[in-house]
């Protein structure tokens, strides 16, 4: 009864073939397909924001997106953040200031904020507290998430803080 | 000497987790993995009259579908174990691992189907059908024991799980002539867990030589859930490992054990093959341990100057469904009675009463953070009858430090006298007060009032007995390399263990921070644990790992002061090296020191020494070291929409020594944050029938960053007495006295309208209701 397609996308900058079951989201291909267990399923309804990616410049909840969907885009999830040992400034801030405890949401966190960063290089503190209010976190109280995301816009801003 | 301790060391877990490389339970793929799904009551109580699940089970995919009885004996006829027994049950009635004849709650477990994929067992388990008598549930605990309510089980005779009590002083006397008694009645309800990775179970069993079946578990307690899967599987401790990776929060439910964590070791076994269930977040709404619903109705009895002579009254608990997490939230609601306030008479008794609802069991402080709601009700009822500021009444109650150790006159359950370590709760309340400009509030209010705005200020104090019993243990090992690896039982849900107790270790055997290889969490690694739950890691295993690194730092000096041929007193322990002060020629390095004692073949242990630069300790405690603080609030409450608007929240905070502040401090951000969903957004909604009504973040709300104050800390460090680093646990106090800290000043800032709020979460709704309610007085 299974249908499937073959679709072609880009993950993390590298090319990526696989079969994707017709009602697969995006973020149980990426996970079981391509092995980036990296993105998290918090509550795959779409509201949590943990399994956030980012496809096509956009940040997306996979649990909300076919994989079939995403046939042809480029997607980067938290493992494509990276270069090697090298943080990413969102990342690096997070570690900073304590903008994470049990891990689980972050993933979904750093990208939703490395998109927004994107968009608005220079945000306060109320628009980050908005930018991340589709991204639930029961760890940090977010007041760390929120320094981290004022950090690493200042150094993508070139401000070194 | 301190390098790392005290010091805000970033943590060493957080490169991995931020890079997608955690490992948590749906993570782990093992070869020929299968996966499953439940199907699960539609019904809060009903009679199961048939299962048919032949349809099921020929879908393509499905490997198995397993009724209880598919279980095999003796499991179909057993009941789960009971991790904590006692003696004060009435009616101790624990589910077993699948519905045997009746269900008791909407997501009571009822079969296990096994398939290729999460897919196709859900596809499955949709095909299975139950046919259900539908009986009447008991949904509310406040009449949960009254003649004419439904009984939660066939076959009771009522809903009575157990009662409870705290009884010191005389009462008769403390009420007897009080000029002031008042009496307050308000409920409280904590919502659920609600960590963001659900809970999840990896089962696999090697058939070999005698069998072993490992567990990987999103569990707050490993070791207890391997001491229950043994006894209940009948199976030697030896034959059974369970594993905590990397678990995404946990908050007190994952600190249970749960019929899930039985039922797919079981299929596993049967099967031959790994099995892997993962709860969804519906499962998570409706089959996971929450806290609901706790009625107080106390009085309290006061001298004209607001000293408390007394307080009085009874709890009714809703315990939920079934009994498997023991009777921890009552016992957790009563012994922290009195708290920060030296109260001569208290006579409080709980009773607990089972409803056709999930399970309760702790989350985030247990019992604690209600005790705190209960005494700072108190607190405000009486500033509010005698119009004191209610810091004033606060401050004339408090334990005074001279008072430490201070026994308020009752026991804990385990028979100690409950006993109150240190702190300084006047110092705590002087610097929120200070951090929050409490003094120049009532002009900011005025001002604000005259433009037509309802600001509100709420103070709230509390303690917290941390490092609960009985003992955690450690084992600290010098490697060949130089490298130091610790190994606990206690399991990490982001709280930064690894970090913190690297430190520890780092300052007592002088290596650098990343020599340490810190392992936890995994019952075939070390052999005893108990769990964490109840703030009490810090101080249990931290001790332990502490004793542990000295006993090892101790072996080495001595050992190096026969290599070196020098007096032990003269030896320093630096750098990872033991040399000889003042010829830092003459040194030999850990790494070398532990190679002597782990020789082999032709070679000797040295004379005098037992193999191995390691040594095992464990730290037994009694009596806990008491965290305390107090916090304030301040909020503007639209009179219109009922809309609360937090403006700003300080804490001053007492954990003794503190090992990491900025950790500390993100426990107490989350904590506090927490607690203002409890206050003001988090309810389990049921209908009369018992049918839940929020299952899903569209309809249970839980705190978002757009909505949260910014929150301003300060600390106090009254060190403990109680063990060797002066630490207290800091997990769950900044959650206990955020409910009161809205809630009054959500009261303060509708005193115009004399608005008392009472119950909560306080939802917008509520407060209009409230004001139309106080309207209403006004005119009659």
């Amino acid at each position: 009864m299974s249908d499937t397609r073959r679709i072609s996308l880009t993950v993390n900058s590298e090319p990526f073939v696989g079969e994707a079951e017709t009602r697969t989201h995006l973020g149980d291909f990426l996970r079981q397909e391509a092995g980036l267990t990296g993105t998290h399923l918090g509550c795959e309804h779409g509201v949590c924001g943990a399994c956030t990616v980012v496809v096509d410049d956009e940040a997306v909840r996979s649990c909300l997106m076919l994989a079939v969907q995403a046939d042809g885009s480029s997607v980067t999830t938290i493992e494509g953040l990276a270069d090697g040992a090298e943080l990413s400034p969102v990342q690096r801030a997070f570690q900073d200031h304590h903008g994470l405890q049990c891990g689980f949401c972050t993933p979904g966190m750093v990208m939703s904020l490395t998109a927004y960063l994107e968009e608005n290089p220079s945000p306060d503190e109320a628009e980050i507290r908005e930018a991340i209010s589709g991204n639930i976190c029961r760890c940090t109280g977010y007041q760390g998430i929120v320094a981290a995301g004022l950090q690493a816009a200042a150094e993508m801003r070139g401000e070194r803080s | 000497m301190t390098r790392y301790v005290g010091t805000n060391v970033v943590r060493t877990e957080d490169p991995r987790l931020l890079t997608g490389n955690g490992r948590y339970v749906d993570d782990i793929v093992l070869p020929d993995m299968l996966h499953a799904a439940f199907v699960r009551a539609d019904h809060a109580h009903a009679k199961i009259n048939g299962i048919d699940a032949e349809f099921a089970r020929t879908m393509p995919g499905v490997h198995a579908v397993y009724l209880l009885d598919d279980l095999g004996e003796p499991y179909s006829g057993k009941v789960l174990s009971q991790p904590y027994p006692s003696a004060a049950f009435k009616q101790d009635i624990r589910a077993y691992p699948l519905a045997k004849d009746e269900v008791c709650f909407v997501g009571d477990p009822i079969a296990i189907v096994v398939a290729d994929s999460r897919y196709l067992a859900e596809d499955a388990a949709a095909l299975v059908q139950v046919d259900y008598e539908p009986l009447p549930a008991s949904v509310d605990c406040r009449t949960a024991l009254d003649a004419d309510a439904p009984i939660a089980h066939v076959g009771s005779p009522d809903n009575h799980v157990a009662t409870l009590g705290v009884a010191f002083g005389d009462i008769e006397d403390a009420f007897g002539d009080a000029p002031n008694i008042l009496s307050e009645t308000f409920l409280q309800h904590r919502g659920g867990c609600h960590s963001m990775e659900c809970r999840g179970v990896l089962a696999v069993e090697d058939p070999h030589d005698g069998g072993l079946l490992t567990v990987y578990s999103s569990t707050q307690a490993p070791y207890l859930v391997k001491a229950t899967l043994a006894n209940y599987l009948e199976l030697d401790d030896a034959r059974v490992r369970v594993i905590a990776p990397d678990v995404g929060g946990g908050f007190g439910p994952k600190g249970g054990v749960y019929p899930e964590e039985v039922v797919v070791p079981i299929a596993a076994r049967l099967l031959g093959r790994p099995v892997k269930w993962i709860e969804d977040r519906r499962e998570h709404f409706i089959s996971l341990n929450q806290q609901g619903d706790q009625l107080w109705s106390l009085d309290v009895a006061a001298d004209d100057d607001g000293k408390i002579r007394g307080v009085r009254g009874r709890i009714i608990n809703d315990n939920g469904a079934y009994t498997n997490y023991g009777l921890v939230l009552p016992i957790t609601s009563l012994f922290p009675l009195p708290g920060p306030y030296a109260i001569p008479a208290v006579d409080i008794t709980l009773d607990s009463v089972f409803t056709n609802t999930p399970s309760k069991s702790p989350v985030r402080g247990a019992g604690r953070p209600n005790v705190a709601y209960a005494m700072e009700r108190m607190i405000e009822a009486v500033a509010r009858h005698l119009n004191l500021d209610t810091t004033v009444v606060r401050a004339r109650n408090f334990v005074r430090t001279d008072q430490f150790p201070y026994e308020p006159g009752h026991k804990t359950a385990g028979g100690d006298a409950v006993s109150y370590d240190s702190g300084d709760f006047h110092a705590c309340l002087d610097k929120v007060k200070e951090l929050s400009d409490y003094d120049s509030f009532r002009e900011r209010q005025a001002v604000a009032r005259a433009a037509g705005k309802y600001l509100g200020i709420g103070v709230s104090s509390y303690i917290e007995d941390t490092g609960m019993g009985p003992y955690e243990g450690a084992t600290v090992r010098v490697q060949p390399s130089g490298n130091v690896q610790v190994l606990t039982g206690t399991a990490s849900q982001g709280q930064g263990h690894a970090t913190v107790f690297s430190q520890v270790v780092a300052d007592e055997l002088g290596v650098d921070i990343e020599n340490v290889v810190f392992q936890a969490a995994d019952t075939a690694q070390f052999p005893l644990g108990v769990g964490t739950v109840a703030s009490r890691t810090v101080v249990a295993a931290s001790t332990a790992i502490y004793n542990a690194s000295v006993a090892v730092r101790e072996k080495a000096i001595s050992l190096a002061a026969d290599v070196l041929e020098a007096a032990e007193e003269d030896l320093e322990l630096v750098g990872g090296s033991v040399s000889v002060k003042g010829s830092p020629g003459a040194s030999v390095t850990l790494g070398e020191l532990a190679t002597k004692l782990r020789p082999f073949n032709t070679m000797v242990v040295p004379k005098g020494f037992e193999p191995g630069l390691e040594a095992t300790s464990y730290n037994v405690t009694h009596g806990p070291p008491t965290a305390s603080g107090s916090h304030i609030a301040e909020v503007e409450v639209d009179i219109e929409t009922g809309e609360v608007s937090m403006l700003r929240y300080s804490v001053a905070h007492d954990c003794g020594r503190m090992l990491n502040p900025k950790l500390v401090d993100g426990q107490i951000l989350g904590g506090v944050v927490h607690g203002l969903g409890n206050a003001l957004f988090e309810r389990m909604h049921y209908d009369e029938s018992g049918q839940p009504l929020s299952v899903n973040y569209g309809e249970y709300f839980l705190p978002l960053a757009a909505e949260m104050p910014p929150i301003a800390i300060v600390h106090h460090e009254s060190p403990s007495p109680l063990n060797p680093l002066g630490v207290k646990g800091a997990g769950e106090g900044g959650t206990m006295p955020a409910a009161n800290a809205i809630v009054s000043a959500i009261e303060n800032a509708l005193e115009p309208f004399g608005v008392i709020v009472n119950d909560y979460p306080v939802d917008p709704e509520r407060i209009c209701d409230l004001l139309d309610e106080a309207e209403a007085n006004a005119l009659t």
